[in-house]
């Protein structure tokens, strides 16, 4: 469980067009890394790398390691659907099944994966649901749809379905962006009890959610318009809140930016 | 020092007739009384003038229609109003223009039809009916039909909407390209095309006889390329982030496809392969190439002639007699029927399957 992640030069294209170069980092196991920066700089395109989602767009390929623990990545013999089942994802709009039930969605990684025996399924349902707090909003109509509920409450569905397949990395591409305040706080306070368990790596718009939640910040950030995004620094929050080596972290997260 | 809230309002203008804002409005029934007033001058006019052609009526009234509704709204509203209300009438005038015909068209069919329709004549062959005789039925084109339409919608499904699959989910560069133009000109080839085709290949190279099998595979060309781009459709309008939530969970590309997106498509997919069926089991050409036509009862679609209901509605037609055409209405009706009744199946799996919204 809660692999550490440790990028070394790595470069995302779409076709011929660069959308990040040359970043390492190191994500530390059990601890929440939020990615903060402007729109275009390459943030959710480095998060898909992370769980080769990258190469899933057309033209999408990737250069450098990403290791997991002592696991490249992108070694030769390696297969980007085991990936998958490693490194989890949650993403910016929730997108619960629609023809399947609350109870479908959270059992779809399992039953679609194949790799279950029945009785286990209500147990792992249930866990599911608890670690993601909907259990008690959603016990009494588990076979009802999975788009019936809020959004908030969807967004959880999807991250209990995410948590389902006990994966040790959990992505999540912006998880609040489309929620309101309330239902943010709820996925905040999940976020806190989820990494006890799990290696969890959130990008946000939101500098006050970064500050939060996480334990350590990345700032990525790019030249102009249509050069590739870079990572600026990463450290601690504390530190990158307070006293960021770089100015142009400082000039963004005070706002002075532009 | 207290301070009381106030909404400053300023003191209320009483509406003048200048105002902006407001002008001189036709009541709600004013478009009714104008489509009214234009068909009884229509009619008039064509009374009148001593007119036969009641299309000539229509015409006119339609014309005047549109015409009053703009003269009339000017007057009395203003010239933005008269163009929204002409476009507004001009609409209601089209709408008219495709309903007539198909309301005609049900009118005669079903009238007619009715004659001859009854239990007998679904249950019965034409075997030693003669041609001026009344009596017989349709039960050998009836039988034909469904087994043609099932073999060939058998055949034309699964490989159109694997195609399809294969185009939307797979296909990247000059193969795709080159199955999606062929494709499109497969939906441009004339019915009787693809029987000259089947007849070319299966009957006079391979020497095989007519039989409903041959006609199958006919109509299967025609129906090919409707379900491909039906279903492609229908698999492009399933949003990439669901495909993206089954891949992230770490599940194969084809259960993602085969578990995730065509369940989200499948209703859409239903209805577009069910309009596939209704289309071509109304093909009368390559049937009379291929499958013949005969006035017995044969169940076997691999083994010799066999009827179809286009087929026997043109050859009682061209018999001519009353009983014939009598015959060739009833069997028209019965082939609308069926079609009509094959739609409403598919609408009704559509909404079954459709994702739930509900609570």
């Amino acid at each position: 469980m809660a692999k550490r992640i440790d990028v070394s030069g790595l470069s995302a294209y779409y076709g011929n067009h660069r959308a990040i170069d040359d970043i390492s980092m190191t994500v530390e196991p059990r601890s929440v890394t939020a990615f903060i920066g402007p729109s275009g700089c390459g943030k959710s395109t480095f998060l898909r790398t992370l769980n080769r989602m990258h190469e899933v767009t057309p033209g999408g390929r990737v250069e450098g390691k990403v290791m997991l623990d002592d696991q490249n990545l992108y070694g030769k013999d390696v297969d980007p659907v085991a990936v998958r089942r490693t490194v989890g994802m949650v993403f910016q709009r929730p997108n619960p099944f629609p023809t399947m039930s609350i109870f479908d969605n959270v059992a779809a990684g399992l039953r679609l994966n194949g790799r279950y025996r029945k009785s286990e399924l209500n147990d792992v349902v249930e866990r599911s649901l608890k670690g993601a707090n909907l259990w008690n909003e959603v016990k009494d109509r588990l076979n009802k749809p999975g788009s019936g509920l809020s959004g908030g409450q969807q967004q959880r569905l999807c991250i209990a379905r995410a948590i389902a397949v006990e994966p040790d990395v959990l992505l999540m591409d912006e998880p609040c962006s489309a929620l309101d305040p309330i239902s943010t706080l709820a996925i905040e306070d999940l976020i806190c009890e989820l990494k006890e368990r799990f290696t969890i790596v959130i990008v946000t718009h939101n500098m006050q959610q970064a500050a939060r939640v996480s334990d350590r910040t990345a700032f990525f950030n790019l030249a102009a318009v249509g050069q590739p995004g870079k990572l600026v620094e990463i450290d601690d929050t504390e530190r990158i809140f307070s006293n960021p080596s770089v100015q142009a972290t400082e000039d963004y997260i005070s706002g002075r930016f532009g | 020092m207290s301070h009381v809230i106030q909404d400053q309002r300023p003191a209320t203008v009483p509406a003048r007739r200048g105002s902006p804002l407001a002008h001189a409005r036709m009541p709600r029934w004013a478009p009714a009384a104008i489509a009214v007033g234009s068909v009884a001058a229509g009619i008039g006019i064509g009374l009148a003038a001593g007119w036969e052609s009641r299309v000539q009526w229509g015409m006119i009234a339609a014309l005047l229609f549109v015409v009053a509704t703009y003269v009339i709204t000017t007057a009395v509203e203003n010239s933005r109003q008269a163009k929204d209300r002409v476009a507004t009438s001009l609409v209601w005038v089209c709408f008219v223009l495709a309903v007539v015909p198909l309301a005609s068209l049900s009118w005669v069919t079903v009238s007619k039809g009715l004659e001859v329709l009854d239990p007998y004549f679904l249950s019965h062959s034409m075997n030693g009916v003669l041609d001026a005789e009344t009596g017989g039925g349709v039960y050998h084109a009836l039988l034909g039909t469904i087994e043609q339409v099932a073999i060939a919608a058998v055949i034309a499904a699964p490989i159109g909407m694997l195609t399809a699959i294969y185009l939307v989910e797979y296909g990247r560069g000059r193969l795709s390209q080159a199955v999606t133009f062929f494709v499109d000109v497969m939906t441009g080839v004339p019915s009787i095309v693809a029987g000259l085709f089947i007849l070319a290949t299966w009957n006079l190279m391979l020497g095989f006889g007519p039989s409903g099998f041959a006609g199958s595979m006919a109509l299967a060309i025609l129906m090919m390329p409707v379900v491909v781009r039906s279903t492609e459709e229908m698999l492009k309008l399933v949003p990439n982030e669901l495909r993206e939530a089954s891949l992230a969970l770490g599940v194969p590309k084809w259960k993602t496809i085969l578990k995730v997106v065509l369940p989200t498509a499948i209703g859409g997919i239903t209805t577009g392969v069910m309009l596939a069926i209704a289309r071509i089991t109304g093909e009368t050409a390559p049937v009379l190439l291929l499958v013949f036509g005969t006035k017995l009862i044969n169940p076997n679609p691999f083994e010799g002639a066999q009827a179809s209901l286009p087929l026997y509605v043109y050859e009682q037609y061209a018999v001519g007699t009353d009983a014939a055409v009598a015959r060739a209405w009833g069997a028209a009706l019965v082939l609308i029927a069926f079609v009509m009744i094959l739609n409403l199946v598919a609408r009704g799996i559509a909404r079954w399957k459709a994702p739930k919204t509900g609570r």
